[in-house]
């Protein structure tokens, strides 16, 4: 089961998804500890594995910090659905391999709580809970080929041996 | 149709005749800026893929400086996997211990910064660089490692957006309030992907170290860029900076060049301005929010750390005490020099600041000025994002060093002009 936790706010930054004071380590285990803490100090407690944040515009704005996507990636989210994103994040997020999703509907139609389920293929979001499916436009060919391969580095490796 | 400064850079790095927005490319990567909290985990996904190499020795620039000198034992060992990383390739410019500053203040000073060149840097504000004509932008620790292991990356061409600058600024007024004044009206994401393209005749009268505050803030409204066109400003900066490779090729956009939107302003009816907790966007004129007292004072940072912002600073606290705790943070050990050699330390020592060693620090809420819950800061950084120097209930409000060294001396947000 995928639940939804859903944050009505547009610029959640990067200080607010992981503090730099948390930035003297690149562990994953460790930055997930302490995802989204100075947003909402009992998300840690609440996410479960293969959950679902919801939020407005300018996701991931700030900092370049990779952490950022280590953190949610790491305390087990599954995707992040927002609006729009912030440059950096959304780049750092292909990179990574993990698939991210913009919806301009998402916010509108997903309450906290809900049990989503996702096409990635086809750009489906289903909320099983309000009954309602919303469609997305899938990510590019170039950032499906990254995700794909397993994020940037992968990619490299594949395109210099092939 | 033809193109834009930033499109001229990219098209070149790309090997291309021509490029235009939307476009993907790969580009040819002139140098990679590494710092302390970023690229060490760069180094570790290199290692771990079996890529543990350099694209090439002199192209790599390195400097530990969020957590310099080391803040706790975690920070020490990302020190020390980013030192035996950059002996083990004999990086060629690596600056530490007594030579390591604040990256966007460094580069450019050590003459490392060239027009029309590419710059990426795991950090966000490697957006600075565009002050110099230059295509300069934030990365990700992963897109870090690609560039050190390659020398390459992708992008997308982004569109650009114009901001003319009209006028010339009023006393008391500097490149912190034009900016802060550009944010306040467009907003945090109001250049979202876009490259800034920063023109007008009020930028003509600012310094490089003006210009690159400016510069410095374009990913406070989401760009993916700033830049300003090459002039005599920057031609005689480079000559007195630029050391190893002293040649370059300068671009300029077309008459005829695309902008997907243009934004005038008049920067002679600009005043002072401080940006309210918690978005960089929350600029009001100083005059809007005088008075609100402050707990500390922070001059420093890749904003406003550089020599220039330090003697204003000195200007106003000369012969005054500050009322608050006020940390003066030069960015780099040049600059540090520099400051104490015009005895301007003299000066903040006098007024009772604290003088700190280069260092990020308190900027990103590391150490060395990180405030309580409850505690207000004026700062002359770039961001004042909920918990950005420290508790999540602390606040940060933006400014120039005028107005940052007029506030110390009266322990609240005080408007410069009175001080001048
Ligand atoms: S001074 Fe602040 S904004 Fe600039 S690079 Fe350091 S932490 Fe980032």
């Amino acid at each position: 089961m995928s639940a939804a936790h859903v944050y009505k706010r547009d610029h959640i930054n990067t200080d607010e998804i992981i503090p730099a004071r948390y930035l003297n380590t690149d562990d994953e285990a460790e930055l997930a500890k302490h995802c989204l803490e100075d947003l909402d100090k009992d998300f840690v407690n609440k996410v479960q594995a293969g959950d679902i944040i919801v939020a407005g515009e300018d996701f991931g704005c700030g900092s370049s910090r990779e952490h950022a996507v280590w953190a949610i990636r790491g305390a087990g989210v599954q995707t992040v659905i927002a609006k729009s994103f912030a440059r950096i994040f959304f780049r750092n997020a292909i990179n990574n391999g993990f698939y991210v999703i913009e919806s301009h509907d998402g916010l509108e139609k997903i309450n906290d709580g809900d049990e989503l389920e996702i096409d990635y293929k086809t750009g489906l979001i289903k909320n099983k809970t309000a009954g309602v499916d919303i469609e997305f436009n899938p990510l590019p060919d170039f950032a499906l080929e990254i995700i794909n391969d397993g994020g940037l580095l992968n990619h490299i490796t594949k395109r210099t041996t092939d | 149709m033809g193109m834009t400064l930033t499109e001229k850079i990219l098209a070149k790095a790309a090997d291309k005749e021509k490029v235009t927005p939307g476009q993907l490319i790969d580009a040819n990567i002139d140098i990679v800026m590494c710092v302390d909290v970023t690229t060490p985990p760069a180094i570790s996904m290199l290692a771990e893929k079996g890529l543990d190499k350099v694209f090439d020795r002199e192209k790599i620039v390195v400097t530990p400086d969020h957590f310099q000198p080391a803040k706790d034992i975690k920070s020490a060992e990302l020190h020390k996997r980013l030192d035996e990383w950059a002996k083990r390739h004999k990086i060629k410019y690596y600056y530490k211990l007594g030579r390591a500053g604040v990256c966007h203040a460094l580069l450019p000073e050590q003459g490392h910064i060239r027009p029309g060149e590419v710059i990426v840097g795991p950090d966000s504000h490697t957006c600075t660089y565009g002050a110099f004509a230059a295509f300069g932008t934030g990365v990700g620790s992963t897109d870090a490692a690609a560039a050190i292991a390659t020398g390459q990356l992708w992008f997308k061409v982004p569109a650009s957006e114009k901001i003319v600058l009209n006028g010339p600024l009023g006393p008391g007024v500097y490149s912190k309030d034009v900016i802060l004044a550009v944010i306040a009206r467009i907003g945090v994401d109001g250049a979202l992907y876009k490259a800034m393209e920063f023109v007008g005749p009020a930028l003509a009268e600012m310094s490089m170290e003006s210009r690159m505050t400016i510069t410095n803030m374009a990913i406070e409204a989401g760009a993916k860029n700033g830049i300003i066109a090459f002039d005599d400003v920057t031609k005689q900066y480079l000559d007195e900076h630029l050391k190893d490779k002293t040649d370059y090729t300068v671009y300029e956009s077309d008459e005829d060049a695309e902008y997907i939107g243009v934004e005038e302003f008049d920067c002679s009816a600009i005043e002072p301005m401080v940006a309210l907790p918690p978005l960089p966007s929350g600029g009001v004129p100083v005059t809007d929010c005088a008075g609100k007292e402050m707990d500390q004072v922070y001059i420093g940072s890749c904003t406003n750390g550089r020599i220039e912002d330090l003697r204003i600073a000195a200007k106003i606290l000369r012969g005054k005490q500050a009322a608050i705790r006020t940390i003066v943070v030069p960015a780099t050990p040049t600059i540090w020099k520099q400051a104490k050699d015009e005895g301007l330390f003299d000066i903040f020592y006098d007024a009772g600041c604290v003088i700190a060693a280069p260092t990020c620090g308190a900027c990103l809420g590391g150490f060395m000025g990180v405030l309580a819950a409850g505690e207000k800061c004026i700062s002359t950084t770039n961001r004042n994002f909920v918990g950005r120097m420290g508790h999540p209930k602390s606040e940060v409000y933006l400014a120039s060093p005028a107005t940052a060294a007029a506030s110390a001396v009266e322990g609240k947000l005080t408007d410069p002009r009175d001080h001048l």
